[in-house]
């Protein structure tokens, strides 16, 4: 849990693909076990999994640097563990313990870690859009070369944040990279019932800074996208809006079973399934050998075990916890 | 000392501000080529350039979230509401993220930011340009807010604003922004938040008031040859000076709050209940609260001069508290209007 192993996590998925790919692994297992906790009455509250979305959160962890703060939904512990997060402080901070990465007095929608880079995620839709633009806003004024990353969902993409955010950012040129996670549908609306375009990217047209579509199943795409959109604005070239087409194999939140979905959309989506067309790439290239997938699955499974002891082991959040932090001192 | 109006009060605690930490930017609407609305930032692009001192879109949204996130990652930023009314559609960002960013990252993150806007009736601007709106910010936890009362309460206030780590809402009554008077600098004249002050002496009631009523209870309390009145500003609304008012009200037995705001869920009820409940049987009368009807601010002068309470208002009220030990009817209720 100490800082140690959690930059070592974030090199690893900066640097090397089976890494990522291990990652992405770690993400569904972490995702399918909260959702199992919560069917079994083990946990109380809400959640909301990232399933299908693995792919965007690897390729923001493994582009970015930890001095570039990214803001992030409250559909978040898929890219905290990408940024190097571990999995008892995410299970901790949803069961409400003190091992929890905020002690356990905030749960699933708001995690945070400071060295990673992560401020705390927002379960206000689309109020992380212009916070983003204002952490760039201070690598600007500072002159340093950090960038600010502000990620959200389609949802988002229309509440006034979204434009104000965008426009601001534009009209200053701020060192910032917008990325919606369209993973079609806002809490339990299909974008195309909400949203008169089908390309979110679209929007950037408006602001005039460039909108690019990238395909959020692909790992290799979607870090390849952040970092050139990282590059330009780390060279004061400005905001970019990344639009990584995606898709929500769960409910928006652990009470939706989403039967609102059409027939066969979820099958059809996951032939194209970040996970197996990852590992079929890396086997094809032979960087993942007979017997190393399985042992990736049998390694996270024993991560994921140990983490959830340790949670369990760990007492319930403190009273000084929820009166510790309301002002900072003067 | 050095004589000014408020708003060049403010345009100097900015300045000042800026000019001892570089960290410190200010942007709003028209705050930088126009110098603002209300010239309270009258100067600032031309000494501190535009990178510090910035013109934002009509987009308090925007802006605000952009202070919330510029404040997380080290900037001290002073965002301008030209009035309080467009914090509406901006409240998220002060009441939901920059309120809670301390607490929802164990302390590794603050929210340093200063949000400033100009409040209250009295010149003519309608009732959505003339409201007061503190209990918008006064039931959110993480929040500090302060109501400015003159020339030296802007600079004092504000400096201590802009410094404290916590995000400030600074509220500055329009009516007062071209009152002069003379103005402490430097840092002598940075007030401290969380403590109200006595601004006159007095034994037989304690008038607690903020922003533009300090005026208008100081000139009651004067008008009285009846009793002798003290007279408080309370400052700072969150987190208010307990301990100050209490002691206050238990020598001279008497509270009296002024208020410009509706009746209903005024800053001032805190105060009545929180007083109330501690000095129970120490009180000589009820507590008296002297504020606006729950009404929208009306825009003829003669009836907006009417709808806030004016110093021979508060002193006829506080006459009749203190000649029959009883709370009076507000005028509106004397006039047979419903309360």
């Amino acid at each position: 849990m100490g800082n140690g192993r959690r930059m070592e996590r974030r090199r690893a998925v900066a640097a090397d693909r089976v890494a990522r790919y291990e990652q992405m692994v770690e993400i569904r297992a972490f995702e399918d076990r909260v959702q199992g906790l919560f069917a079994e009455g083990r946990v109380h509250g809400t959640t909301h999994t990232a399933q299908g979305q693995e792919a965007v959160a690897v390729g923001i962890a493994a582009a970015a640097r930890p001095t570039d703060l990214v803001t992030c939904t409250y559909r978040g512990h898929g890219i905290g563990l990408a940024l190097g997060m571990t999995p008892e402080v995410i299970l901790g901070e949803i069961m409400g313990r003190e091992i929890g990465c905020v002690g356990g007095i905030a749960g699933s929608m708001h995690l945070c870690d400071r060295e990673l880079g992560l401020l705390p995620t927002f379960a206000i839709i689309g109020a992380g859009i212009p916070v983003a633009a204002g952490a760039a806003l201070t690598a600007q004024v500072r002159g340093t070369d950090d960038v600010a990353i502000g990620v959200f969902g389609d949802g988002a993409a229309n509440i006034g944040a979204f434009h104000e955010g965008l426009n601001l950012a534009a009209i200053w040129k701020l060192p910032v990279v917008f990325i919606c996670e369209n993973n079609q549908y806002g809490e339990y609306s299909r974008i195309d019932l909400t949203t008169p375009i089908e390309d979110l990217a679209d929007r950037a047209a408006s602001y005039g800074i460039p909108g690019i579509i990238v395909d959020g199943q692909d790992p290799d795409q979607t870090v390849e996208a952040v970092s050139a959109a990282l590059d330009v604005a780390r060279s004061g070239g400005g905001p970019t809006l990344l639009e990584m087409k995606t898709y929500r194999y769960a409910g928006h939140s652990r009470a939706d079973k989403a039967e609102y979905r059409p027939e066969g959309e979820f099958e059809r989506w996951y032939e194209r399934d970040p996970i197996n067309t990852f590992r079929a790439r890396l086997e094809s290239e032979g960087l993942l050998a007979a017997g190393d997938a399985e042992a990736i699955d049998g390694r996270v499974a024993a991560r994921l075990e140990a983490a959830l002891k340790a949670v369990e082991e760990s007492p319930p959040a403190t009273v000084d916890a929820m009166f510790g932090n309301i002002y900072a001192p003067v | 000392m050095v004589r000014m109006r408020m708003n060049q009060a403010v345009a100097a605690a900015l300045g000042d501000e800026m000019r001892e930490d570089p960290d410190v930017v200010v942007f709003g609407e028209d705050v930088a080529v126009a110098g603002g609305p209300f010239k309270t930032s009258d100067g600032l692009l031309e000494e501190f350039g535009p990178s510090r001192v910035r013109d934002t879109p009509i987009s308090e949204m925007g802006f605000l979230g952009m202070a919330v996130g510029a404040a997380a990652s080290g900037l001290r930023p002073v965002a301008e509401i030209m009035f309080i009314e467009f914090l509406g559609v901006a409240l998220d960002m002060v009441v939901t993220e920059a309120g809670k960013f301390h607490f929802l990252s164990r302390g590794a993150f603050t929210c340093p930011m200063t949000v400033r806007a100009s409040i209250g009736a009295g010149l003519g601007f309608g009732c959505q340009h003339s409201q007061t709106m503190e209990n918008w910010m006064s039931h959110a936890p993480g929040l500090k807010m302060v109501m400015l009362s003159g020339p030296q309460s802007a600079y004092g206030l504000l400096r201590a604003a802009i410094r404290d780590p916590n995000p400030v809402v600074v509220l500055e009554p329009r009516a007062l922004y071209g009152g002069r008077g003379q103005v402490t600098t430097g840092a002598d004249g940075i007030i401290p938040l969380g403590e109200a002050r006595r601004v006159r002496e007095g034994d037989d009631v304690t008038v607690v008031s903020a922003g533009a009523m300090v005026k208008v209870a100081l000139a009651a309390a004067e008008a009285s040859d009846d009793w002798s009145a003290e007279v408080i500003d309370l400052q700072t609304l969150i987190p208010w000076d307990r301990d100050g008012v209490v002691s206050a009200v238990r020598r001279t037995g008497r509270l009296v709050i002024v208020e410009e705001s509706p009746y209903t869920s005024g800053w001032g009820t805190e105060i009545a209940a929180y007083v109330g409940a501690r000095l129970f049987g120490e009180l000589r009368a009820p507590v008296l609260r002297i504020t606006c009807p729950d009404v929208p601010v009306p825009f003829g002068r003669e009836l907006e001069q009417r709808y806030m309470p004016n110093p021979g208002y508060v002193t006829d009220q506080i006459d009749q508290l203190l000649a029959t030990g009883r709370v009076p009817d507000p005028w509106w209720v004397g006039e047979g209007r419903s309360s």
